[in-house]
């Protein structure tokens, strides 16, 4: 790319690349958490006895209650987080604000999320890249945010992509 | 029921796990996931948003929608290890949603069986709202 190619990245962004944010911490899981989850993103069918049925759950090979993978005990913070830097998302040169798409996302999962794990999330920017789409020149920003439970094992590692343009 | 590592070929299609959407699936989903994004709530702010029908679904609950089918083809023996995909398409009221897949790659890594499956989400009218992939850990 020569010197005069526009660019959306920031000097924020060149700093940033690789380093790990600080850590979240959700509330403790609980079974209510985790049943009513499950029972909304199979509504109107019951879901699986794994997800609220403890006695069944005991039999399994997970030994008792697990969440679905996607379950996000970080959803209803007492205190909202604030936002990070907006220049870590990108900007125009002339300052405008850009606007924001979920590009998608890919997870990898380690172990399952129980009742009365304690989920901590940190995330850093990966890197990035620059093209002319449909939307015009466009930004592509690659985060991971990686999930680790109580006991430092690994819950979930999320790469994920967001447009700007 | 169980399904086994070794019954499992390429080829093998995902069994079809499909979902009327609207503001009754949607309304769950924000309360779960505290997603109260005004234009999956409220159909003025859909279209302010650009969507011409109103409101819309949650990328999020496709997803929700594509683990949910894979937990329902291989059991609690089975673990989802990795799940990707890009939202593609808008999810409208009404939409009946249907999640496919198909196999393309059996390997053992790690000691894991893994089984690897390309995935969509489609919706009444054969459009592909959600192209990504999974994989999956199954029993020998």
């Amino acid at each position: 790319m020569s010197n005069d190619a526009p660019t959306y990245a920031t000097e924020e962004m060149r700093a940033a690349q690789g380093q790990w944010g600080g850590t979240r911490t959700a509330p403790p899981i609980t079974e209510t958490d985790i049943r009513r989850w499950a029972m909304a993103t199979y509504y109107p069918k019951q879901p699986p006895r794994i997800y609220w049925d403890a006695e069944y759950a005991a039999t399994t090979h997970w030994g008792g209650i697990v969440a679905p993978p996607d379950f996000n005990p970080f959803a209803w913070p007492v205190e909202r987080p604030r936002g990070g830097s907006p220049g870590l998302s990108g900007r125009r040169p002339d300052g405008k604000p850009l606007t924001g798409m979920n590009g998608g996302q890919t997870d990898t999962y380690g172990v399952p999320m129980r009742p009365g794990d304690i989920v901590s999330s940190r995330s850093r920017l990966v890197d990035w890249w620059e093209r002319e789409g449909r939307l015009g020149h466009t930004l592509y920003v690659r985060t991971e945010i990686e999930w680790r439970n109580q006991d430092d094992e690994l819950v979930r590692r999320r790469m994920s992509i967001s447009i700007r343009y | 029921m169980t399904i086994y590592f070794d019954k499992v070929a390429l080829g093998d299609k995902l069994p079809e796990w499909s979902r009327r959407t609207g503001f009754a699936e949607w309304n769950r989903y924000a309360a779960v996931n505290e997603e109260f994004v005004p234009f999956h709530m409220d159909d003025e702010a859909g279209r302010r948003a650009g969507n011409e029908q109103g409101a819309f679904g949650m990328g999020n609950l496709r997803y929700a929608y594509i683990v949910n089918a894979l937990h329902d083809w291989i059991g609690d023996a089975g673990i989802v290890r990795e799940v990707g995909c890009q939202y593609r398409a808008i999810n409208q009221k009404n939409d009946v949603l249907t999640v496919v897949g198909e196999v393309t790659e059996k390997t053992v890594v790690d000691g894991e069986n893994r089984v690897r499956l390309d995935i969509n989400v489609v919706n009444q009218d054969g459009g592909a709202t959600c192209p990504g992939h999974a994989v999956i850990v199954l029993p020998q």
